[in-house]
């Protein structure tokens, strides 16, 4: 087992330095340079006082930035300075990268765990509940709705949740943003109430584009296993209904979701870009985004980098997971 | 319509079908899934008390898109106390619907007991299974009435230990005994079936077991509760021959260890013959002939059983080809109301174009369905 662990630390090392290298190369051949936007900028604006060209400034800068330099040598000095512990400051932002990260994560991770909390519980018991009544007006109205949930764009599905809810009805009473307008004057428990209630929609528009997927996987599964010959062996035992389901069925069922479910704890961290953007949720699919536009080499990195070191640990995790609810790939 | 007799099906047709299959198995399925039903509901009594069990005219449908598929239609025997029945037949004749209706395990919401009696001795009382809901008939599944199934490969759970399934049907059953009671149980069973290392093997998943170290551990959940009747279905079928034979060794012995009955399912004519006391030959869905294993076999009568002999192979006899029936069996949507074997057999009488043959007694317990023995029960098969 601990062999095992191991080889499969070193793989996901290798992995991480290697996407990481193709990042930083695909970053670097990026047709918009944060360094000559800079140059441009600075130009334009010491144009008129008679100040140095965008030739000299683009020298300047890039000496400066340390672009000079090419892809491969350019790399191995960021991952040298990264196993310092240094992910330097962002280009954009001005701030040290784990700063700028740390100030905007965290929306993005309560969102996201609200999301697939609420994915879990009415995914699995929809899913199974579709296949125990297979073909009946719930199972199609299920899939109905999955699909729906599938198909509906971002956009349009997050404007009509505001129209209904918050122009129709007004059960809320702002379009976005994470604060209230008077989130300053409020007291602490306020306060997280009121970001809170700013939560409602983004959790509602995350969880139903992603609820269809799940359900409609759940469902093929469970079918699957409910006519299985040992479902069958469970009821001629006596059991009744309830337990061939919830315990000899679910157990089974466990195991192709729990593949399935550890894809999400990076997607946890990775931020979504178009919710957050709609609703003006200052989260790290939002500024990344922007970073990766403007063409900040530190802060996208470092972004990436996180990316692919929580994927290999999500797949570790799916492994061992696996052991734990399928026995037949225990290793001894 | 230009396709009267093919199996097309306009989609129209399939829809009104559909429809009304919904409908029946609703109210069907209404019926099965009450609860807290009194039992004076299904209290029978049974014809013949040295019965275990009495199929009564049973019907079970399919209530398919394609049409009402007859799987059981008419079906009556009786399986009597510490004797094995065997039953025999083709794939899709009926045989293991019948004794999935006993144990109403049947795929619903398709699959229904239309009409007839399935009458279960418990002793003191006989309860009718055909009209028991699901939620009695928990009490009787694995209890009075048990069942060895046709893969050992995947018919137990792979994600639970062996112990943990034995132990789950004697828990469910004797619900005041205690946890070492029950282990000690379980480990009895599994001794009892002729696997040692008993504790080890209690320890184990399914998947670390060989196909018949499985089909023994399948046989002991059986077992395990002195059930009053065991159905095994085809139970050898999925195995090699030197396996088989220890498997059949070990039912027979066994047999007569928990003085049970034994409902044998198979279209193996060899382990019937080395197994059962008596044969049912089943064809589409309806009994053919049944009787004493020795006069099926040494006297048989129906043109259908005879050609089933034949078409077994025999040592030292030499034969170009093996002798097969010909034809094939009847669309089971829409069955026909003559004999279903007319076609294929090569014996018929005048009388054969008329409707569906009635049951000819050869002797007190041979009983055969055809009209070549309607005028003269006594004329022998081959004739």
């Amino acid at each position: 087992m601990w062999k095992f662990i191991v080889r499969r630390v070193f793989l996901a090392l290798i992995i991480v330095v290697l996407g990481s290298f193709i990042i930083y190369g695909v970053m670097r051949a990026m047709p918009t340079s944060f360094v000559e936007a800079q140059a441009r900028q600075r130009a334009a604006a010491s144009a008129t006082t008679g100040g140095p060209t965008y030739k000299e400034w683009l020298d300047q800068l890039t000496k400066a930035y340390h672009m000079d330099t090419d892809v491969v040598t350019g790399f191995v000095n960021w991952l040298g300075n990264v196993i310092q512990g240094d992910f330097g400051t962002s280009w954009k932002y001005g701030v040290p990268v784990i700063q700028k990260f740390n100030d905007v994560i965290w929306y993005s991770v309560v969102l996201n765990c609200i999301t697939i909390f609420l994915e879990i519980i009415i995914c699995i018991p929809l899913g199974i509940q579709a296949a125990r009544h297979q073909y009946s007006g719930f199972d199609y109205g299920i899939t109905v709705f999955a699909m729906l949930c599938i198909s509906l764009p971002t956009f349009f599905l997050a404007t009509l949740l505001k129209y209904t809810f918050v122009i129709k009805l007004k059960w809320i009473e702002d379009l976005y943003g994470i604060v209230g307008r008077y989130h300053e004057q409020l007291s602490q428990g306020d306060q997280i109430l009121d970001m809170m209630r700013h939560m409602i929609l983004p959790v509602l528009t995350l969880a139903m584009l992603n609820i269809g997927g799940l359900t409609r996987y759940t469902r093929t599964n469970m079918l699957e296993v409910l006519n299985a010959d040992y479902i069958r062996t469970a009821r001629a035992k006596g059991l009744p209904e309830r337990k061939v389901i919830n315990k000899h069925a679910f157990r089974n069922t466990l195991i192709p979701l729990v593949s399935y479910m550890s894809y999400l704890i990076p997607s946890l961290f990775s931020g979504s870009m178009i919710t957050e953007t709609l609703y003006q949720i200052p989260g790290i699919g939002y500024i990344a985004y922007d970073a990766m536009v403007a063409g900040d080499l530190p802060f996208t990195m470092f972004y990436s980098m996180f990316g692919l070191i929580l994927t290999q640990i999500s797949l570790m995790l799916a492994d061992i997971m696996y052991a734990v609810v399928d026995p037949r790939v225990r290793v001894n | 319509m230009a396709k009267k007799d093919s199996n097309f099906i306009s989609a129209r047709e399939s829809r009104r079908i559909s429809k009304e299959n919904i409908k029946i198995t609703k109210k069907l399925d209404k019926k099965l899934n009450r609860k807290h039903v009194p039992e004076s509901e299904y209290l029978t009594k049974m014809h013949d008390e040295s019965n275990v069990l009495e199929f009564d005219d049973l019907h079970t449908y399919f209530f398919t898109d394609v049409g009402t598929v007859k799987a059981v239609d008419g079906v009556s025997y009786n399986v009597p106390a510490g004797k094995t029945v065997g039953i025999v037949g083709e794939s899709g004749c009926g045989k293991s619907v019948t004794s999935l209706s006993l144990m109403q395990l049947l795929q619903r919401p398709s699959g229904q007991i239309v009409s007839g009696e399935i009458r279960l001795n418990l002793g003191d009382k006989a309860y009718d299974v055909a009209k028991m809901p699901i939620d009695a008939m928990r009490h009787i599944r694995g209890n009075v009435v048990s069942m060895i199934f046709q893969e050992p490969m995947t018919s137990l759970n792979p994600v639970f230990r062996i112990g943990f399934q034995l132990d789950e049907v004697i828990q469910l059953h004797n619900p005041g005994m205690s946890e070492e009671e029950v282990k000690q149980r379980s480990i009895d069973a599994i001794k009892m079936v002729g696997i040692p290392d008993a504790e080890g093997i209690y320890q184990r998943y399914p998947h670390e077991l060989s196909g018949g170290m499985r089909q023994r551990i399948v046989i002991a959940m059986a077992l395990v509760c002195n059930p009053r009747l065991i159905i095994a279905d085809e139970p050898t079928t999925a195995l090699d021959v030197t396996i088989q034979a220890q498997i059949l060794e070990l039912l027979r012995e066994l047999k007569g260890k928990i003085n049970a009955s034994i409902m044998l399912i198979t279209h193996d004519l060899g382990v019937i013959a080395e197994m059962a006391d008596y044969v049912v030959v089943m064809y589409a869905g309806r009994i053919v002939e049944k009787g004493l294993a020795s006069e099926v076999f040494l006297d048989p009568r129906h043109p259908y059983t005879i050609g089933l002999m034949e078409s077994k192979p025999v040592i030292n006899k030499t034969v170009d080809r093996l002798y097969s029936i010909p034809g094939s069996v009847p669309n089971p949507v829409n069955m026909p109301d003559y004999c279903y074997f007319r076609d294929r057999c090569e014996k018929c009488v005048e009388r054969c174009s008329g409707k569906y043959p009635p049951e000819v007694h050869v002797s007190d317990t041979h009983i055969v369905s055809c009209w070549r023995y309607f005028d003269d029960p006594k004329r022998g098969g081959n004739e």
